[in-house]
């Protein structure tokens, strides 16, 4: 013992342990290096990349439509907005212009993905603090909703569907109609799940006044989404730069008061009731037409016009071999993903491949801030307040 | 909620003010598809950074991302770019510097605390160097992770590769064997990207290839 120091007493030790990077409150595979105080949290170390499959790299060496699925692994729980951001991308850089009728699709099933993903994250989050039973009636939600997945575009999650210019395929009439049968019902199983969430004792005093982001340090730390909307800034891209059709629907924007994981819980069950209404407003005014623009080079011929014509037939075999050329310059997108502000910073050269493609993950700058979010609180808020950041590695380890 | 004819406007007057403020920062400046891309000196990046911050017409107080892009064969080869967003004023601006291998970029991070791991994978992807970073380690590749992956010249399929040995009991790391060579298709038609001239082409004049 040092002479110098004040003595050291029996029990007074901090220590550093290790939590993940298999834990199941972890969302993925987390490795946080905590130090403790007694159960006082005083320096959190995510250590992160251990999903890092290099998407930005492999992108680079293929064909702007060959890029495209790579999308939806990012935040698997809601594939289909990543791609939105990436098809947004190279329609701002090529000048496409999306179909009207593409259009609500796509708002659709980008509202479909916002259900999904805060699904699981508001029963996981429960889960994370002691319930088992919300996460067993959410997921039966999911199912029915990656169900309308597949019967868009052929695949429960990894659905490749938006391509840059519109959508791959238009809808079976019939699903339009699944889709909207399952509406109201669904608003009933969010009632249910918040009876058994909202006011249960347990779950709000592990979650009220946990994790208070204050507005000056959601700005600081570069948050989006529920993040800084749970802080009382009412921020929302689909507001403040409205892409597609959404400045033609009647959404509101909830916003948390205390900035703390409750209230973070709160803006995403009411995010879902509004999504629900989104959907509804798009199926009721869900145009007819073209889900694709038609007689563009980057857009597949119709297989009837392959048929018959020599030009379209090579057009099909050019497009999905050498793809098309996206003209040189950058450009900047970004959508309102379930998580926050997803972007696409793309670099392109004038060929058929991306030169440089950044993704920007809404997640990425929301665990950055684990360490000042959790330190001063007990261990066993830390999974509490990294449920309500809603982290899913896909997107952040990339 | 903006218009885009209102945005472009917006744009051009955030333009004209930091040019006029920050002249000895700014290199150039341009918008481009309804973005403002700001090109300044490297240097200048923190004073930079907390003008557009404090600064009333720009208040741009999230930094929503940075990342590095890689142009072998330029003088300083890599570009460093910020981007942030004012969500009061719900206007965008893109900053660039430029560097090299050996030269670092003024650290962002007393002005936003977010750069922090932004600037660790820039970093880790590119070797871009950050002066007045505390804690300038990787992030995203492997513990112990050798050359900067995101680099034009860093092969796809990397250097090494881990597999579990029975005998050992533990992970080894091997250097990349392929089985089949990675088959990179020059997709380019011939009439449009491809360089090299073809055998008998010469004498269709004018160089390569007919337009």
């Amino acid at each position: 013992m040092a002479d110098d120091s004040a003595p050291i007493v029996e029990g007074d030790r901090k220590f550093t342990i290790n939590f993940g990077p298999q834990h199941p409150a972890a969302h993925g595979v987390l490795r946080l290096v905590l130090d403790l105080d007694g159960e006082i949290v005083d320096r959190v170390d995510p250590h992160i990349g251990l999903l890092h499959r290099g998407t930005e790299k492999l992108i680079e060496y293929k064909t702007f439509l060959q890029a495209l699925p790579y999308f939806d692994r990012l935040d698997y729980v809601a594939p289909m907005n990543q791609e939105h951001a990436y098809c947004l991308a190279i329609e701002k850089l090529a000048g496409i212009e999306v179909p009207r009728r593409a259009q609500f699709i796509r708002v659709i099933f980008s509202e479909i993905g916002r259900i999904l993903s805060h699904l699981l994250n508001v029963t996981t989050q429960a889960m994370d603090v002691g319930a088992l039973t919300p996460p067993l009636w959410g997921f039966e939600e999911r199912e029915k909703l990656m169900v309308f997945y597949e019967r868009a575009s052929g695949s429960r999650m990894h659905a490749a569907y938006f391509r840059p210019g519109g959508v791959h395929q238009d809808l079976p009439p019939d699903l339009i109609e699944d889709i909207h049968k399952f509406c109201d019902p669904f608003l009933k199983v969010l009632d249910d799940i918040e009876t058994l969430v909202t006011e249960n004792r347990i779950f709000k005093q592990r979650n009220v006044d946990i994790g208070v982001v204050s507005v000056p340090d959601a700005l600081a730390w570069g948050f989006s989404g529920v993040m800084v909307r749970g802080s009382g800034l009412a921020w929302d891209l689909r507001r403040a730069e409205p892409y597609e059709i959404y400045s033609e629907l009647d959404f509101r924007i909830p916003i948390g008061k205390n900035g703390d994981c409750w209230d973070r819980y709160l803006c995403r069950i009411e995010e879902m009731r509004e999504s629900v209404r989104i959907i509804l407003q798009c199926i009721d005014k869900l145009p007819v037409g073209p889900v694709l623009p038609e007689r563009s080079k980057f857009a597949p011929p119709r297989r009837s016009e392959m048929k018959t014509s020599m030009e379209a037939l090579i057009h099909h075999f050019k497009l999905y071999t050498e793809g098309f050329h996206v003209p040189a310059g950058e450009v900047y997108a970004c959508v309102e993903a379930p998580k926050g502000e997803f972007g696409v910073y793309l670099v392109a050269d004038g060929t058929n491949r991306p030169y440089r493609l950044k993704i920007k993950a809404p997640g990425y700058a929301h665990l950055q801030a684990m360490d000042p979010l959790c330190r001063g609180h007990m261990l066993a808020d830390v999974s509490a307040i990294l449920g309500s950041l809603d982290i899913v590695f896909g997107e952040i380890d990339r | 909620m903006t218009t885009a004819s209102e945005r472009a406007l917006m744009s051009a007057e955030l333009k004209t003010h930091i040019v006029t403020v920050q002249k000895d920062a700014v290199l150039d400046a341009a918008i481009a598809h309804g973005e403002l891309t700001v090109t300044a000196r490297r240097g200048s990046v923190p004073s930079l950074m907390a003008f557009l911050k404090e600064d009333s017409l720009c208040r741009f107080e999230t930094l929503v991302d940075i990342c590095a892009v890689d142009r072998p064969g330029e003088a300083e080869r890599f570009e460093v770019v910020y981007h942030l967003l004012s969500m009061r004023l719900n206007q965008r601006v893109r900053v660039k510097v430029r560097t090299d291998e050996a030269t670092p970029v003024p650290s962002a991070i007393d002005v936003f605390p977010a750069a922090n791991w932004y600037e660790r994978e820039a970093f880790d992807m590119y070797g871009v160097l950050f002066s007045g970073h505390p804690d300038l380690r990787r992030i995203l590749t492997d513990y112990g992770f050798e050359g900067y992956p995101l680099r034009k010249d860093f092969p796809l399929s990397g250097r090494v590769e881990v597999r579990y040995d029975d005998t050992q009991k533990r992970v080894v790391y091997e250097p990349v064997k392929l089985v089949q060579e990675y088959r990179n298709f020059d997709f380019l038609s011939p009439w449009e990207g491809m360089q090299a001239v073809i055998p008998g082409d010469e004498k269709a004049g004018g160089g390569s290839g007919v337009k």
